[in-house]
């Protein structure tokens, strides 16, 4: 294709990404070394009765004005990303030096939004992606073994916990384990603790988090390996029969290997898809247990004061964190590229 | 596959009959339950009592005179006005639908045709683009979309909806065109055609499989998307996810919480029946990139 058919093929498509994903990465990086103007504070001095005092106030029609001229806000270099609510450089060096041991230093660093956020979205991303892979082998495995009529109706549900909005699916789960809803009561029967509450602690909140979070990929997993298995080549399968391998050797030696390269596939959607982990936070309100990096940006940004320098540099931190989590696959893919 | 080939133990067939039936209940479940229980009272489905209460319905037959309330379901679609939630939410994804496919045929056919480098690393930015959260992108658009008075409107949410959902769309339409032999396109230009008439004449009458199914998927994300549509819409001009959200947030008064549930089961409807109609083209879809690459 010629450069100039190809350039206007893409036009709208690259136009739409450059105005609406580039643009706003750009703006990210900039707002994210800017904070607020300052207030301009005016000092008045009120004389009554009881002789004069002086009060500072806010000089609204200043602050406008410098506002006005600064758009951005003043330039603050990486102040914004050193503070408390982000890598907090001052904090952890004060919690390193006097901590009591390695459990209170992990303490202190949970009690700072941004690694709070950070743990929780790597544990989610690093415990929810093997998960999703080894359930959704098994449900492929067992589907696959099926008779042909069930598979449709089987397919069908499957499809639907994935399918169904995050935030209405996390919603429908946490009305379950509430502690009035059928699953906290069946919970609590089991702890044999009829106070048993999972909202209110940390770890329960962690697995009902990351249990959510493999019911919705799972059925991904589960379709991209039934795919894969409808393809085994079953003369191989055959001879490795004759062979006198057993069902299990079979597996081993023959369909596994051969869903191999869709494994690397899942893995990559889901690193992709867990490093956003965001709306069961919302769904479940465990924002004081439990908190991710996309979360602390919603945070920022919702609510009254809009903090867009905080929630910008959250969002080049977030950046940083997956393209650094795709290095592997980008290498990967070049090295490919170049050899063809 | 194995099923003709070998013969299984029946400890074997009891294990994967047992998979098969956590699974099932654990995908189906939930959403039944819920169904369920919308019609019941709040103090049915969030018992103190006794869980079994959601199934029997002691206080809703008390409180309604019935087994069964649409109250939750009144409350969200004439109180709360959850009909206007999902008019906006019909016109974003229509929207976003449309634009979407057309710019990403336009560029997956391109981008399958050209042998150029540049065109892999078009599609590795795509890909990098792919993978960022949505809501980093958030805080780019907003001081933009104040100073312009563009922040709130369904125009802007279909927009950026539509730019999000192109890295993806690029990559799928992409790799279906890849399958559509380049001969057709390209004899079809040497009987005289420009690029975009072999386009228009001979890809576009072979591509609607891929196409529809790509749809599907843009029409998934426009759907279910949370994290742009509740930053960048004004309180008029939500949509149901966003609306939803806010149940929970100012409506905690009792019976209330009733109206969320019916609202998650009126949003989850739609979904149940997308699914009945194109289980088909989703599963293609979902193994479409994986197969290919």
């Amino acid at each position: 294709m010629k450069h100039k058919t190809f350039f206007w093929f893409v036009l709208p498509s690259s136009l739409a990404m450059l105005l609406f994903i580039f643009f706003p990465i750009v703006s990210v990086l900039i707002q994210s070394v800017h904070v607020d103007t300052e207030q301009v504070i005016k000092e008045v001095t009120n004389c009554g009765p009881f002789g004069c005092e002086t009060i500072s106030s806010i000089d609204q029609e200043a602050t406008q004005a410098l506002k006005q001229d600064n758009p951005l806000g003043r330039f603050a270099g990486f102040t914004t990303y050193l503070d408390r609510r982000h890598l907090a450089i001052g904090e952890i060096s004060t919690a390193w030096r006097s901590n009591n041991g390695m459990g209170d230093f992990f303490k202190q660093l949970m009690n700072l939004p941004f690694y709070k956020a950070l743990s929780f979205t790597l544990a989610y991303t690093f415990i929810v992606t093997p998960l999703v892979i080894l359930f959704g082998f098994v449900i492929a495995v067992a589907v696959n073994s099926a008779v042909k009529w069930v598979r449709g109706p089987l397919i069908f549900f499957s499809l639907l916990p994935m399918l169904v909005t995050p935030l209405v699916g996390a919603l429908i789960l946490f009305w379950m384990v509430d502690a009035r809803g059928v699953v906290g009561a069946a919970l609590q029967y089991l702890a044999d603790d009829p106070n048993l509450s999972v909202k209110a602690s940390t770890p329960l909140t962690w697995v009902m988090l990351m249990v959510y979070g493999v019911w919705h990929s799972a059925p991904f997993a589960f379709i991209v390996y039934y795919a894969g298995l409808q393809s085994v080549n079953k003369e191989t399968l055959e001879a490795a029969m004759i062979d006198g391998a057993s069902r299990w050797e079979q597996i081993r030696y023959v369909i596994i290997p051969h869903l191999l390269p869709l494994t690397t596939f899942i893995a990559l959607m889901q690193l992709m898809d867990n490093f956003r982990v965001f709306e069961p936070i919302v769904s479940f309100s465990a924002e004081a247990h439990a908190t991710s990096l996309s979360w602390a940006i919603y945070n920022d940004l919702g609510g009254e004061t809009r903090q867009l320098s905080s929630a910008a540099a959250t969002s080049v931190l977030t950046i940083l964190g997956i393209c650094i989590l795709l290095l592997p696959v980008l290498v990967r893919t070049w090295r490919d590229f170049s050899r063809k | 596959m194995t099923a003709n080939t070998q013969k299984k133990s029946r400890a074997l067939n009891l294990l994967l009959i047992g998979v098969l039936f956590t699974w099932m209940t654990l995908a189906a479940f939930p959403f039944l339950w819920t169904l369920w229980g919308s019609f019941k009272v709040e103090g049915d489905f969030f018992s103190k009592a006794n869980w079994a209460n959601a199934l029997t319905g002691p206080l809703t037959l008390k409180e309604s005179g019935g087994l069964f309330t649409g109250a939750g379901y009144h409350g969200a679609w004439i109180k709360e006005a959850f009909g206007i939630a999902a008019i906006n939410t019909m016109i974003v994804c229509v929207f976003v639908v449309t634009i979407s496919l057309t710019f990403g045929t336009l560029g997956g056919y391109a981008l399958s045709r050209s042998t150029f480098r540049y065109a892999f690393w078009f599609l590795i930015i795509a890909l990098i683009f792919r993978a960022m959260p949505p809501i980093t992108l958030v805080s780019g658009y907003l001081p933009v979309f104040f100073d312009w008075n563009l922040w709130g409107k369904l125009p802007t949410a279909i927009i950026v909806l539509v730019a999000i959902n192109q890295p993806f769309t690029l990559w799928m339409l992409h790799s279906f065109f890849k399958n559509i032999p380049k001969d057709l396109d390209e004899s079809a230009m040497v009987d005289g055609c420009n690029r975009f008439q072999a386009f228009r004449h001979v890809i576009v009458p072979v591509m609607w499989p891929g196409v529809i199914t790509t749809g599907l998927f843009s029409f998934l994300l426009a759907y279910n998307d949370f994290a742009v549509t509740a930053m960048i819409l004004s309180k008029e001009n939500q949509t149901m996810i966003p609306k939803i959200s806010s149940f929970l947030g100012s409506t905690q008064t009792k019976g209330n919480v009733m109206f969320a549930v019916a609202a998650v089961v009126s949003a989850t409807a739609p979904l149940f029946v997308m699914v009945l109609f194109f289980q088909r083209q989703i599963v293609s879809g979902l193994t479409a990139g994986a197969v290919k690459g």
